[in-house]
């Protein structure tokens, strides 16, 4: 009897203990799952890696990234409209520039017929890149009127970020159309971040989890 | 030495390559129907065809020409007969005609790849194009009979 008694014992033991964790997993679950929307990026993506994640770090780093995008420099590429902005009041772009199927202008007007490989010397003439060219008429990528909500789940949305996954959004921030909002020439008002704090922001949100801030 | 092609032709040039495309084609090749109007690619004077695209020359360094076929009104057509040049004498667009060389080359463009476009095309192809005598009601008019003489197969030179 005594026998049996230490049998049933060793039997039940593990399974309290699997309760007990499975509860604990859930309420993690349950937390976390409250701080982010959700994402369509691809499966392969190792971006909810929990190893690093941390989503107050990763939100606060947003929030910097997102001053820089919606910064003149940035955002006056990625418009609501049609029509590419102009200057730090973020007007429509002088002679009604359209963004053309492809995102490079149309007919006479094309981005690289003005804008060249490099900068042009003088005040406020067009800035240069050999890529000038807003986000194509099927992903237009907007970032004007966006929240940092909205615009932190686009960008991660493996759907309308042009179809980038975390690796190549991380090499996003290194392309030489992004740091040319850095050095556009004389007149020009740059982000309100360095090129090298927003790069640290850009990294830590992604990396640490990439959560959108809370609508 | 800078070799060009220059309306079918190749030229060396003994030039900073930094100099704009304009001063190449008007002071040293010689060919001065490109007009120079602001130098800061904002009115459309200075447009010549780069490997197809309507160019600003004059803020175009002519080390991007560089393996390129330019164009420039001189060679829009053999015997002017390009379509939008005989519209321009039909409709008698020019007024003062300082603009013109520009607007027919960004015309052209717009020809080419639409061939029946509409008020709303020619304005978004066009805008960039200023003309200070205010010709732009008999730019849009000849447009319209330059693409109905393509449409047409009159003879585009």
């Amino acid at each position: 009897m005594k026998q049996h008694l230490e049998i049933k014992t060793r039997y039940f033991l593990p399974v309290k203990t699997m309760i007990v964790v499975a509860g604990v997993l859930a309420v993690i679950v349950v937390t976390t799952s409250g701080f982010k929307d959700k994402y369509s990026f691809t499966n392969t993506d190792a971006i909810y890696d929990d190893i690093n994640k941390d989503s107050i770090e990763s939100v606060e780093a947003f929030m910097q990234v997102y001053k820089v995008l919606m910064s003149p420099r940035c955002m006056n590429c990625h418009p609501a409209g049609d029509h590419p902005l102009q200057g730090d009041d973020s007007r429509i772009h002088t002679m009604n520039v359209r963004r053309g199927k492809l995102g490079t202008g149309v007919y006479a007007l094309k981005c690289s017929n003005c804008h060249q490989p490099t900068n042009v010397p003088g005040l406020h003439t067009p800035p240069g890149n050999p890529k000038w060219h807003l986000p194509p008429a099927d992903m237009k990528m907007v970032f004007q009127g966006k929240t940092p909500h909205q615009l932190a789940l686009q960008i991660m949305d493996y759907k309308q970020n042009g179809h980038k996954n975390k690796k190549q959004l991380l090499e996003h921030a290194r392309d030489t159309l992004v740091k040319a909002g850095w050095n556009m020439g004389e007149g020009y008002t740059p982000p309100p971040l360095s090129y090298d704090a927003f790069l640290t922001a850009w990294d830590t949100w992604i990396n640490k989890g990439a959560y959108a801030p809370k609508p | 030495m800078i070799s060009l092609d220059v309306n079918q032709k190749t030229y060396q040039v003994d030039a900073d390559p930094n100099t704009p495309l304009l001063w190449i084609i008007r002071d040293v090749i010689g060919l001065t129907g490109t007009k120079y109007g602001c130098g800061v690619a904002q009115c459309g004077a200075c447009v010549v065809h780069m490997n197809g695209e309507a160019v600003r020359s004059c803020v175009t360094r002519v080390s991007r020409a560089v393996g390129k076929k330019v164009v420039t009104i001189e060679g829009l057509s053999k015997n002017n007969n390009h379509p939008l040049q005989l519209a321009w004498q039909e409709i008698d667009v020019p007024q003062c005609g300082y603009c013109h060389s520009g607007q027919l080359m960004s015309a052209a463009v717009l020809l080419r790849e639409n061939n029946n476009p509409t008020d709303k095309d020619i304005d978004d192809a066009m805008a960039g194009n200023i003309c200070r005598c205010g010709t732009y009601l008999r730019i849009r008019k000849a447009i319209h009979l330059a693409a109905e003489m393509q449409r047409k197969g009159i003879k585009n030179g």
